[in-house]
């Protein structure tokens, strides 16, 4: 099943080239903040993007996210925030896809069937959920399909054997796991993993974007030479966190993620590949 | 009435929502559990370490001088406060380090509240010769402060978490988070029925010794069953382990007591069956404290092992089949039983199994006297005693 967000990502690999996706958490410290971020992130070249929903028990997420996300709690942050801003997000970010990463009980609260879909009339794409394993996402993907919303599966190291079912049912890209842990970035990256991507790519066509651990443009050229999407979260959301944590201008902050942004997204151009990699 | 089916329902509840990182070893999990749970070797070391090491059978007691003050049915006390390290916690935390010991984990890793479970974990941990370190929020670290120098003693590592809530719910965030990175060489000890599958089935199978044992030392005694049976519930597992062996028999009466904290009415309670809704949390679709929008809310309870905005996914499938009435006791009422046990029992309870004492108190005064109320008297309260004081002025405790 072809979705907005599957031809966004392969419109890079076309090219031989590998998709750059950042994540923010929304309302951190502001709804204002996160629709600038979002703007500047375009700029600096992201192919789509990952809007992080707050949620008071994030156990997939590390300290970084998980203070991003309580601080956009306290700040007032609710549900309908996700959907009231996605028309304001979308105009910010053109054709760039906007992707949710949201964790199950609020999905299942507003509803498995109406969450997809308000995410679709608002301007979101693609659904990230890493506490629903595919045993449990059944009903959300058949209504995501319905809705034309992408759900992302994730993949682990630890995945082995569930590798080929999880693919059956992928939509949009793969979300491989570059080690098992939370999110955060990390010194160095396992040696495993482009063998993880190769276990991968042995089931499925569909793109590849590796994340969790990714924060400096180094680490980002070197999953490139294997992935076919780079996602990083803490490093940004961290970077964001001066706004709220130093109390620094947010502008200045905003010019600051600009830049490093870029300079994650630069290494990602015109690069030689490696693995096998078959292009649709 | 048993379950749950092979995806781990019981009923709609249940399940595994959890990151894709620890599918596979709940698939593994689940697979040493049923292989080892009926072998031959595994049993006898079960059976062994329950007698000898945890003092198992737990003796029935009758309540006599409770049942005079209530001036009802005859209440009897299951007494899992004599266990070793005081609760019936150990029954699990035996259980699942034999298992973590025969599939050749060298390190386990848990979750506490109250601390029990973590002093539970510890103890077998350094009884086996496994690694342990547990996850425990900072406001319970302050409220149980005896019981974390309890597990330092013991040789385990306390690891201090300082997000959300700083309570039980943000240490099983934690231990979680922390399995997740250290999935390949550590084995969780979850303490309670609930988490994702395979835990709540197999953990209420290490605790239904609880109820098999009433239920035989009760025909002893009297010659019949129980006309009820009550226990407090957080996650819940005294309760299942007291209930279980009893849900065929429907002529037993089943009162699951949740924490009523300062009262339903105020919103300060842990009462997720009777003041929740039904959500995701910590693995498993069941009744949670929650907001509008699906953020989980703060639990309150004086104890600090019923805490907790959830509760196990069995409870919830009971709720909904009404086998199990689920009522609430506030912190007060649970005081008050505290009181009475001590003075005409000579009997601390922990303030959690305090709570069912209340309600059965009441359930008791109902009914007439040739009727038998049996009571999970789940843990003893020693680890209370600092909390106690501050209610009572009058025999010098400290109001601070």
């Amino acid at each position: 099943m072809t979705t907005a967000l599957l031809e966004a990502l392969n419109k890079r690999r076309q090219r031989g080239e590998t998709a750059f996706i950042p994540f923010v958490t929304l309302g951190d410290p502001t709804l204002e903040v996160t629709v600038e971020a979002v703007r500047r992130l375009v700029l600096a070249g992201a192919d789509a993007v990952e809007i992080g929903v707050p949620y008071s028990d994030p156990l997939a997420d590390g300290p970084t996210i998980q203070a991003a996300s309580e601080r956009a709690l306290r700040g007032g942050f609710q549900l309908p925030d996700l959907f009231r801003l996605g028309p304001n997000l979308r105009e910010v970010a053109g054709e760039v896809p906007l992707i949710a990463f949201t964790y199950a009980n609020p999905v299942y609260r507003w509803g498995w069937e109406a969450f997809p879909r308000d995410l679709a009339n608002s301007g979101y794409t693609g659904l990230i959920v890493p506490d629903l394993p595919m045993e449990e996402a059944g009903p959300l993907r058949d209504a995501a399909d319905r809705s034309g919303v992408a759900l992302v599966p994730l993949i682990a190291p630890t995945s082995h054997r569930r590798i080929r079912r999880i693919c059956e049912t992928a939509r949009g890209f793969i979300y491989a796991v570059s080690s098992t842990g939370v999110t955060g970035v990390r010194q160095r990256l396992p040696e495993k993993l482009p063998r993880l991507i190769e276990d991968i790519r042995r089931y499925t066509d569909l793109p590849i974007g590796v994340g969790f651990g990714i924060g400096n443009p180094e680490t980002a050229a070197a999953v490139a030479e294997w992935a076919d999407a780079v996602i990083v979260g803490s490093a940004l959301v961290r970077r964001l966190a001066a706004i709220a944590e130093d109390g620094r201008e947010p502008q200045a902050v905003l010019d600051d993620l600009e830049v490093f942004a870029r300079s994650l997204a630069a290494p990602l151009r015109g690069k030689e590949k490696r693995g096998d990699r078959r292009c649709e | 009435m048993t379950g749950p089916d092979e995806r781990g329902r019981f009923g709609r509840f249940g399940g595994q929502y959890v990151p894709e990182t620890l599918m596979s070893a709940l698939e593994a999990l689940e697979k040493d559990y049923w292989t080892w749970k009926d072998d031959e070797r595994f049993c006898r070391d079960l059976d062994r370490f329950l007698a000898d090491y945890a003092g198992r059978p737990t003796p029935l007691y009758f309540a006599e001088r409770l049942t005079e003050y209530a001036g009802g049915a005859q209440i009897w006390l299951k007494r899992e406060d004599l266990t070793h390290t005081g609760a019936h916690k150990i029954n699990n935390t035996i259980g699942q380090g034999l298992l973590a010991l025969y599939t050749g984990k060298k390190r386990v890793i848990a979750e506490t509240g109250a601390g029990q479970h973590g002093v539970a974990t510890a103890t077998v941990a350094a009884r086996l010769g496994l690694a342990c370190t547990v996850f425990m929020g900072e406001e319970d670290i302050r409220r149980q402060a005896l019981n974390v120098f309890r597990m330092r003693l013991l040789g385990a590592e306390v690891v201090a978490v300082s997000s959300g809530t700083g309570t039980l719910k943000d240490a099983m965030n934690e231990a979680i988070r922390h399995w997740v990175e250290h999935v390949e060489d550590s084995f969780y000890v979850l303490g309670t029925v609930g988490g994702p599958h395979p835990y709540p089935v197999m953990v209420r199978n290490f605790q239904r010794v609880i109820g098999e044992e009433a239920k035989v030392q009760l025909r002893e005694k009297t010659g019949r069953l129980p006309d009820a049976i009550v226990a407090c519930v957080g996650g819940g597992s005294n309760a299942m382990g007291i209930f279980y062996p009893f849900l065929d028999d429907s002529e037993v009466r089943l009162f699951g007591v949740e924490a009523a904290g300062k009262g339903l009415p105020t919103g300060l309670h842990a009462a997720a069956l009777e003041g929740g809704e039904p959500g995701i949390l910590h693995g498993s679709f069941t009744y949670l404290l929650q907001d509008a929008y699906g953020q989980v809310t703060p639990a309150h309870s004086i104890s600090a092992g019923l805490d907790y905005p959830g509760v196990g996914p069995e409870h919830a499938y009971l709720h909904e089949t009404g086998r199990v009435r689920y009522v609430g006791v506030t912190d007060d009422q649970a005081l008050e039983a505290f009181y009475r046990l001590a003075e005409l029992e000579g009997i601390l309870p922990a303030l959690e199994s305090a709570h069912a004492v209340a309600y059965a108190l009441e359930l008791a005064r109902s009914m007439d006297p040739d009727r038998v109320v049996l009571i999970s008297l789940s843990g003893r309260g020693d680890k209370d005693v600092e909390t106690v004081m501050r209610h009572r002025p009058d025999l010098g405790g400290d109001l601070r």
